[in-house]
């Protein structure tokens, strides 16, 4: 079937397959949907296609490369897109998916605990006590062996997204993939 | 017409004190890569630049775009001379106190642990409150910028804790730090208005809560009173720009 004929829909949801492929280029056993880097995929009024995808950190060096990903995994398929970088929503570990954390966990990185809610009337005072209250994490438990009995070696890890911890009972040592 | 351009003018000086702010001590903090005190604040300062750079970037390539005068991100950063430079001074010393010798021979951990402290504690409540700007893509890049430096904060503040309360070397130095630097947050205070006012309390019973936690004393209130923020900056700005600058002005446009 010829491109120009398919309909928009079916385009769409095809651009959405072919990219649940393209794996994160720091942490290759997760897709880069799985970890929620892609956002959306529009066709728009012109027939073109449009990829949104957002950035982890504001520092993540791998952006460039998933916009090249993002195109080469397009071009195998004869499909192409406008990569576009859209930054608000802010990204957050709670759109890593289900599936996306049983294979982080597999891999030997423990998944982001849920991101705490600040208070609701976010600002000041509340906005610096939600940093300690972040501080008092709750049990990281170990990838390896699955004991909660862990402690946090550094703040950062091989990856500004990942903390360094320790297991106190299988002793291996583990990333931990933050909540943000 | 006339009060529309200086409105944009205010915003991006503003824009650009974010930016370099951020580019400047992220820079500052690069310094300790391959030298950290122990293999993991190595890559941790790392990472907080990393941070610091992504943010820089941001808000620059957003100032280039408001700007519309071909101005670009690189252009912003590495074409810009010392004087353009619209950071608190705080940020481009190096990390020894005053008396030290050079920068590369004296690195302290202590200096750097304080500045970036009085900075993080800054920028969470700044950042904080940029998330309502009605500039969209500044209050998405504090949105953004807001969960990294809670992190940089939180790893200051710890470390603050850890060298304060620690031995009597580290409790010395750390406070020697401490007298060094804090006369330069004025300059966070300086511009006053009444959402800074709030900002302060809020900044001054952080640090206060902190520093008695990490049995340090707050030097007295006083001195001089910097101005980085207006382009008026210490010795230390332009070696830093210097090292950071020169590949770029060598080979202008170079691609690899």
């Amino acid at each position: 079937m010829n491109l120009q004929d398919t309909p928009n829909h079916l385009l769409v949801e095809r651009v959405w397959s072919v990219l649940e492929q393209v794996p994160d280029p720091e942490i290759p056993v997760v897709s880069i949907r799985e970890l929620g880097i892609l956002r959306e995929v529009n066709a728009l009024a012109d027939g073109s296609l449009e990829v949104v995808i957002t950035p982890t950190y504001s520092g993540c060096p791998a952006m460039g490369q998933i916009e090249d990903d993002v195109r080469a995994a397009l071009a195998t398929h004869q499909l192409a897109a406008v990569v576009v970088t859209r930054l608000a929503p802010a990204w957050t570990t709670d759109w890593i998916t289900a599936p996306g954390r049983d294979k982080l966990r597999t891999f030997g990185i423990a998944p982001p605990h849920t991101v705490p809610t600040p208070h609701a009337d976010s600002g000041g005072r509340n906005v610096l006590h939600f940093v300690r209250k972040a501080a008092m994490a709750p049990a990281v438990a170990c990838p390896h062996c699955g004991s909660p009995n862990t402690t946090e070696t550094s703040h950062f890890g091989s990856t500004a997204c990942k903390a360094l911890y320790k297991c106190l009972d299988c002793l291996e040592p583990f990333d931990y993939f933050k909540p943000y | 017409m006339a009060r529309a351009q200086s409105v944009v003018h205010a915003a991006l000086e503003d824009m650009l004190h974010l930016a370099d702010s951020a580019l400047v001590l992220g820079q500052r903090n690069a310094e300790w890569c391959g030298h950290g005190p122990v293999l993991e604040e190595d890559i941790a300062m790392a990472n907080i630049s990393l941070d610091l750079i992504g943010q820089a970037r941001l808000l620059y390539q957003h100032a280039a775009a408001i700007m519309a005068d071909g101005s670009t991100e690189d252009s912003l950063a590495y074409f810009r001379d010392p004087q353009d430079f619209r950071n608190y001074t705080l940020l481009e010393l190096p990390h020894h106190g005053p008396l030290a010798g050079t920068a590369a021979a004296e690195r302290d951990y202590a200096t750097t642990i304080v500045r970036n402290f009085l900075y993080s504690a800054l920028m969470v409540l700044r950042w904080d409150a940029l998330q309502q700007s009605p500039d969209a893509q500044l209050a998405a890049i504090a949105a953004k910028s807001l969960k990294e430096v809670r992190y940089h904060l939180r790893h200051a503040r710890d470390w603050l804790v850890r060298l304060g309360d620690g031995t009597e070397e580290s409790h010395t130095r750390t406070q020697a730090a401490l007298d060094h630097l804090m006369p330069y947050t004025a300059e966070f205070w300086a511009d006053a208005d009444t959402a800074t006012a709030t900002l302060q309390a809020d900044w001054e019973a952080c640090v206060d809560d902190a520093l008695d936690e990490a049995t340090l004393k707050r030097p007295a209130p006083g001195g001089h009173l910097s101005r980085g923020k207006h382009g008026q900056h210490s010795e230390h700005l332009s070696y830093l720009l210097g090292e950071m600058q020169s590949l770029a002005r060598q080979h202008p446009g170079a691609t690899w």
